[in-house]
């Protein structure tokens, strides 16, 4: 048997853990030794106690910023695959539509994010963070499920018209399961973006109306809470690095048998 | 079908290449016919032709009696990368919605008949490239066809696993009194399998030999098949 053992694998996951461990404690140990001020830097254990002092509301403010992130994010893909599905069928709208996509994405969307909050109302401020975010996550989603429809194998596409295919079984049978890869490869930055999405629009919303993470932060800063800021953005990595993995989960479950990027290779 | 003709058959693609010019066969029932030719002499285009895919734009393809049901091996295997092998062989019966439990009993039993008996759940990724190519020969013969259309089938693999598809497919042809156009470029597969080589010119293709070989069975080794061997290499260097 050559494979790892136990203790060696446990010793691999452990690794980036003992690093963090450490650096947390070096953290702690500068901001004594130095007297560094908790409103320019705060200790770890300053901003563990914030997050604790505050952790109902900055719990709610959680789940606030991930429900605009699921929302946008389901948004974009849905409207990314819809639109990807309509390119492969007509190049016609491929031709027409496909530059306006790129200037969407070009553009950066904090530039446009306070005329959609205009036009959405700020009574309805969680619809305008949603639309903000699907925006900045529909792109990737788009092109990379574009590219994935035309990567369909040509020849089996071929064999499915020999043998009477209609141009939506090619598509569900072939196209769709060809671009698979290439969606959930782009879900995985998608879900980045969706919450990249969020934050700024919360940022951009501002006062008040707003009660995600993004603006339990600005409100810190303003009061120089420094602690509970880094408590807030604790969690605001946390949810990106959850969205991640579960991300990166589907993906290998939906492609381990089968695609490449899941074979395991004799080293 | 009692019989297929092409007459005159020409085809000039879109770029100007002229593919074929004047091809003219006659493929009856039953019958196991190979087209021999070089690289790009328009084997490929013929069984395009033949198949519906493209059509041509001088001649005649003629169909005696109804147009059959066909069944198409590539060159490649051509499988479904997230598919087993059961709904890979069971593709072309889902396009026809044919209802699932007689779909998957019939790719079932086209797999045991290409020997893969107990591979039904096995992904392409996890067979060899001759259990590729009899899932593909598989996914054929489960639309039952009564024309087989072979696109040089068993060029990607080893002259072992070759002649033991050759064996299978002659026996499956056989059993099932399917008629087979075959496009090869081997000499030794050619006058293995078929009752008739057509032997093509370079492009544009065209017939010139049509060589009736000894009934079967042929036993590689015998000095017969050599014979007969030599007669089509002979026709194919005359050819080109």
């Amino acid at each position: 048997m050559n494979r790892p053992s136990l203790l060696a694998k446990m010793l691999d996951s452990l690794f980036p853990a003992l690093l963090g461990v450490a650096l947390l404690v070096l953290w702690q140990w500068i901001v004594t030794a130095e007297q560094i001020p908790p409103y320019v830097l705060p200790s770890p254990l300053a901003i563990a106690e914030a997050l604790i002092a505050n952790f109902p509301s900055l719990m709610a403010s959680l789940f606030a910023t991930l429900r605009v992130t699921m929302e946008a994010f389901a948004v974009a893909t849905i409207a990314g695959i819809a639109v990807a599905v309509l390119f492969s069928q007509s190049r016609l709208a491929e031709r027409a539509l496909y530059p306006y996509a790129v200037i969407l994405q070009v553009t950066p969307v904090v530039a446009i994010a306070p005329l959609i909050l205009i036009w959405v109302g700020f009574d309805r401020v969680e619809t305008a963070l949603v639309l903000i975010g699907a925006l900045v996550a529909f792109f990737p989603i788009l092109s990379n499920t574009t590219l994935g429809l035309k990567s369909a194998d040509f020849n089996l596409m071929e064999l499915m018209r020999l043998y009477g295919a209609s141009r939506w079984q090619i598509l569900w049978r072939l196209q769709l399961p060809s671009a698979l890869p290439y969606l959930l490869g782009a879900l995985k930055i998608a879900g980045g973006l969706a919450l990249i999405g969020a934050v700024v629009a919360e940022f951009v919303a501002g006062s008040g109306t707003a009660t995600g993470l993004a603006w339990r932060i600005i409100e810190a800063g303003n009061r120089l809470e420094i602690a509970t800021m880094f408590a807030a953005l604790g969690l605001l990595a946390a949810l990106g690095v959850a969205i991640f993995a579960g991300l990166s989960g589907l993906e290998y479950l939906l492609l381990r048998r089968w695609h490449e990027s899941a074979l395991k290779r004799p080293s | 079908m009692n019989r297929l003709s092409l007459t005159q058959v020409g085809k000039r693609f879109d770029n100007g290449t002229q593919a074929l010019s004047g091809l003219s066969f006659d493929v009856a029932q039953g019958e196991f016919v190979s087209l021999l030719g070089p690289s790009g002499c328009g084997k490929s285009t013929a069984l395009r032709l033949i198949s519906g895919l493209i059509t041509s734009d001088q001649g005649e393809i003629i169909w005696h009696g109804a147009r059959p049901q066909m069944g198409f091996v590539f060159q490649e295997p051509t499988l479904m990368p997230w598919s087993d092998a059961l709904t890979n062989a069971r593709l072309p019966l889902d396009l026809q919605h044919l209802p699932r439990a007689e779909a998957n009993a019939r790719a079932a039993a086209a797999l045991a008949r290409v020997g893969l008996n107990g591979f039904e759940e096995a992904y392409p990724r996890e067979l060899s490239g001759g259990m590729k190519m009899r899932v593909s020969i598989a996914r054929a013969l489960a639309a039952q066809p009564k024309l087989l259309l072979m696109d040089e089938p068993f060029a990607a693999l080893d002259e072992i696993t070759r002649a033991g598809l050759n064996d299978d497919l002659l026996a499956l042809a056989q059993q099932d009194d399917i008629t087979v156009v075959f496009v090869t470029h081997s000499v030794m597969e050619s006058t293995y399998l078929s009752d008739r080589v057509l032997v093509m010119s370079p492009r544009p293709g065209r017939i010139t030999a049509d060589i009736a070989l000894p009934t079967r069975p042929r036993d590689r080794l015998s000095r017969e098949f050599a014979a007969a061997q030599r007669r089509v290499a002979a026709a194919l260097l005359e050819a080109a």
